[in-house]
């Protein structure tokens, strides 16, 4: 008999899910091999199937997406409750990802922006959605929507990570591998190498010893040199700081690293340790030359917590300042 | 009746400059708010953010970094580095809901047992006005509620 | 007999969603509701980020239509700033484009929605999906979709550094240029993806239109509405995915608007239900007047059919012989059989591939050139594209340093909220009339939605759960919503 597998998306854009078809003909491959057992953007079993199933009965379980909502909760319980490996697949899994910027805000100021300050919206009524709604005897519900993003390992306990935004074929291919073999690595481990993006990038030769930056650049305010080292152009390149595995595909399309494989293994914080190697690159020891440098970077949240706000220290912005 | 808020300050001191200050505050028997627990480290510049935000984290209410003057770095410009640092990390904190009193950077020569005190001081009162951080239970309670 | 069916959750499209199937005592459908129960926030969070970041952080509203929103964004910035690309940037962005069209559109025909037709809307679920595509269209067939999917994924990927979450815009061009190397390939795929799209047409049209059974579903009642549309077209009213101005036709087919998207506002509403998160697009003029078709009602819908219903014709010869045949065969225009988008999606990509023919041999493609520097401060842009799914809208306030104030995303799906939850409930009542309800009839049911290629997640963008509700409402009360609901504070 197959052993059993399944995908399954949360607080998700089902970029997981196309990076899975992405392995093209080896796909053929993986379903010679394994039995697919819920999958909805592919195939229609339903969650009463899932729930049918004997705990523990299937092998392995890719998860991605964050938890945003008490259905997806649930969800991650059931999903962990009926599998023996829980992946969490992708940054949204592993560290919140871009849904994860939600943290800046919370469920009512969100509510407000969409069902009463948004410029389309017709609304006079004051009408908003409820979680549960009772009509001619029909009871309705809806999720809860909670006030902070959380990353999978904050809800259910996991076992491997596949970092990314989304993960490559080839990291996917070969977590799929490890698990066929059962030559895993440790429990906990991300399932991918514990370097920097740096090592594996074309233009590494081209990356000065050492890095010290007059200005930082938008790259929506120069032309970036197609050749040289992102960050030495004075483009704020996260690749120092983030994990390697893709292949530097957005160095490739000659755009800089934002970090969405997350940190190594040593960093605890992703975003503070990435600020910390980008502001260290200021070329000056005064403090208003320094802050001059440093305002070539607008926006320290959004670029250096971009995907892994919620799987930081502080998790998300104090209530009481949102 | 409940007890009147008491700031935890977490301070980073440098061993060549700011933590000899301290030193000397106590030899000297100065008095200040004894609301910090001190870390000392070897130089201003070996401050990884990541101390920062996990003091944050753990509960305390404000962080206060000590290093030497610029100029004045036993290891050259290792001050300047956690100077670079500091300026962007007090952006990003901000951008957290971190009021800027509770993040504080400060150059203190291993003279100045005096401005510890006065520093000090002015820290815990100024946190005090601000209230607590209460980061810990929102990030403890967070992990059951959301 | 049970007297409430739960389709939990609806598969094989973008995004979550369920359906609730309430029945009476006779066992008649009493009321059939959507419920889309994801939601993230984009329109929020967006709030304070350079607008510069928007493409690729708006491009995970969703990882199947990246490029959609990447574009559109792009564009934005372009307005944002006032810049104009140069000409290389504007026919690499389309090359980019296009080929996902085409990509996407097969993606749906051959994975998502497809599958009902080639292996029968009541085929064992194990068998209704892309697996069972392969075994019926046979291995070798099913390796050559493969193929040429990742042959176009692999073109999208060399332009815009990534196949999903794209990089490559930027205002005023794009971040890279193409080299003669890659233009060689890109001219033997674009020949290969007009090969493969006239062969999916054929597979269609043989499978599909060959099968008396589908097309009498095709032009059931059940599965029609008659409502207004809306496509962006060219200068010669033909279907454009990337630039244009935004038509409106009709229930009748006639004209009804025509205007630059930078108008959006004056046309469109957003409409909130007190039992849905989701918001409904309708067209403020002719006013919202409840989940009706029809002249009076101002739901309108997106997407292939709607735009073959907008457009005088294709701007490409070969997809223009199959929109005429089209309309040959279902009747003038305009179309309003919801199944008839999966032909008309077909037909798209037809035009996709061929358009990316043209493109890939243009002779500016390699041109060095590629970016135009912005100069003027930021203050607001207004971005358009035609997604797969629908028309897409992104616009931007900023301040004088382009971090964003003010983001209003109208997504795609988001057009057809309106139009997908009376089909559901069409679809719902029309099918289940009592007695045992077999799986197989549901993926019916479900094949309502299925058609318009919906993705809730990109419907569902602004944060706080935007599930659709679709509800079938008893003789009489259709119009009335007499409870008013308030968020609760919690």
């Amino acid at each position: 008999m197959k052993p059993k597998v399944a995908f399954y998306w949360c607080a998700s854009c089902g970029g997981c899910e196309e990076a899975v078809i992405d392995l093209a003909e080896k796909v053929l491959d993986v379903v010679a091999a394994v039995d697919i057992v819920f999958w909805p953007v592919a195939l229609d079993f339903k969650t009463k199937d899932v729930e049918a199933m004997a705990d523990g009965s299937i092998v392995a379980t890719f998860l991605n997406g964050a938890i945003r909502n008490s259905e997806q909760e649930e969800m991650a319980h059931l999903m962990r409750r009926k599998t023996q490996v829980l992946i969490a697949f992708g940054s949204c899994a592993q560290l919140g990802g871009i849904p994860g910027l939600g943290n800046l805000w919370n469920r009512e100021t969100i509510f407000n922006e969409v069902y009463r300050d948004s410029p389309a919206l017709v609304n006079p009524d004051g009408v908003f959605p409820v979680t549960e709604h009772r009509d001619n005897g029909h009871t309705l519900r809806l999720p809860r929507f909670f006030d902070t993003v959380r990353t999978l390992d904050q809800v259910v306990d996991v076992d491997y990570y596949l970092p990314g935004c989304p993960p490559t074929p080839n990291l996917i291919e070969q977590a799929i591998g490890a698990l066929l073999s059962g030559k895993l690595p440790p429990k906990g481990s991300v399932l991918a190498p514990d370097l920097a993006l740096c090592e594996e990038c074309s233009r590494r030769d081209t990356k000065p010893e050492k890095l010290s930056l007059e200005a930082f650049h938008r790259p929506s305010e120069v032309l970036i040199d197609e050749s040289k080292c992102i960050l030495s152009q004075g483009v704020p390149c996260l690749g120092p700081a983030t994990r390697s595995g893709c292949g530097a595909q957005c160095v490739e399309g000659n755009m800089p690293c934002t970090g969405c494989f997350g940190p190594t293994s040593r960093v605890r914080d992703a975003g503070a340790k990435s600020l910390s190697a980008i502001a260290s690159m200021a070329a000056s020891n005064d403090e208003a030359e320094i802050e001059r440098i440093l305002a070539g970077i607008p926006d320290p949240a959004g670029m250096f917590y971009r995907y892994s706000l919620p799987a930081s220290r502080l998790r998300r912005k104090r209530q009481e300042a949102v | 009746m409940p007890e009147p808020f008491e700031p935890k300050i977490v301070a980073f001191f440098c061993n060549w400059c700011t933590y000899l200050a301290a030193d000397l505050a106590g030899t000297s028997r100065l008095r200040y708010a004894p609301n910090a627990r001190v870390v000392r480290v070897m130089c201003s510049g070996r401050i990884d953010p990541q101390f920062v935000l996990d003091a944050f984290a753990r509960g305390a209410d404000g962080v206060l970094i000590g290093g030497c003057h610029p100029g004045d770095c036993h290891y050259q410009e290792g001050n300047y580095k956690c100077l670079r640092r500091f300026q962007l990390l007090k952006r990003l904190a901000s951008q957290m809901g971190i009021e800027d009193d509770r993040l504080r950077l400060e150059w203190i020569s291993a003279s100045e047992g005096e401005r510890v005190r006065t520093v000090m001081n002015d820290m815990v009162e100024k946190v005090r006005a601000l209230g607590p951080l209460g980061r810990r239970k929102e990030v403890e309670e967070e992990a059951v509620v959301a | 007999m049970s007297k409430h069916i739960v389709i939990d959750p609806v598969t094989r499209l973008e995004g979550h969603g369920r359906i609730e199937i309430f029945l009476d005592d006779a066992g008649q459908v009493e009321r059939a509701v959507f419920q889309v129960p994801e939601l993230r926030g984009f329109e929020k969070f967006a709030q304070g980020r350079p607008a510069e970041d928007m493409p690729q952080i708006t491009s995970r509203i969703c990882g199947v239509c990246p490029m959609a929103h990447h574009m559109a964004a792009t564009k934005a910035l372009d307005d944002l700033y006032k810049v104009d690309p140069p000409p290389a940037a504007k026919k690499i962005r389309e090359l980019a484009y296009t080929t996902f069209m085409a990509e996407d559109h097969a993606l749906h025909f051959y994975f998502l929605g497809g599958p009902d037709f080639i292996v029968g809307p009541r085929a064992p679920a194990a068998e209704r999906n892309v697996l069972g595509v392969i075994a019926r269209v046979g291995e070798a067939t099913g390796r050559k979709v493969i193929a040429v999917r990742k042959r176009l994924r692999a073109v999208m990927a060399a332009i815009a550094g990534k196949a999903i979450h794209p990089v490559f815009g930027l205002p005023g061009g794009v971040a890279k240029r193409v080299t003669p190397e890659q233009q060689e390939e890109f001219k033997a795929a674009a020949e290969e993806a007009v090969e493969f799209a006239k062969f999916t047409l054929g597979a269609f049209e043989k499978i599909v239109l060959g099968n008396a059974e589908y097309v009498d579903l095709i032009c059931s009642d059940m599965f029609t509405h008659r409502t207004y549309y809306m496509g962006m077209v060219d200068e010669s009213n033909r279907v454009n995915f990337y630039d244009g101005q935004l038509r409106v036709a009709g229930p009748d087919g006639v004209e009804w608007a025509k205007f630059d998207t930078g108008r959006y506002l004056d046309y469109i509403g957003e409409h909130v239900e007190p039992w849905t998160h989701v918001k409904f697009c309708y067209l403020k003029a002719v006013g919202w007047n409840g989940f009706e078709e029809g002249a009076a009602s101002g739901v309108y819908s997106v997407a292939p059919l709607a735009r073959l219903n907008v457009a005088a014709g294709m701007a490409t010869p070969a997809a223009e012989a199959a929109r005429e045949q089209f309309f040959a065969t279902l009747g003038p225009g305009p179309v309003h059989h919801t199944l008839a988008n999966h032909w008309a999606r077909v037909i798209e990509m037809l035009y996709a591939a061929e358009r990316m023919r043209e493109l890939a041999a243009d002779a500016d493609l390699t041109d060095p050139h590629v970016r135009n520097l912005p100069t003027a401060t930021p203050r607001e842009g207004v971005g358009v594209v035609e997604a797969p799914r629908g028309t897409l809208f992104h616009h931007y306030q900023t301040d004088e340093k382009g971090l964003i104030q003010k983001a209003n995303l109208i997504v795609a799906t988001q057009n057809n909220g309106a139009r997908i939850s009376m089909s559901v409930e069409k679809a719902a009542k029309g099918l289940i009339t009592g007695g045992e309800v077999p799986e197989g009839l549901l993926n019916m049911v479900e094949m309502a939605f299925r058609a318009y290629d919906p993705c809730f997640g990109c419907a569902t963008h602004a944060q706080g759960a935007a599930p659709i509700s679709i509800r079938v409402w008893k003789p009489g009360e259709r119009r009335a919503c007499p409870h008013v609901y308030q968020v609760k504070a919690s």
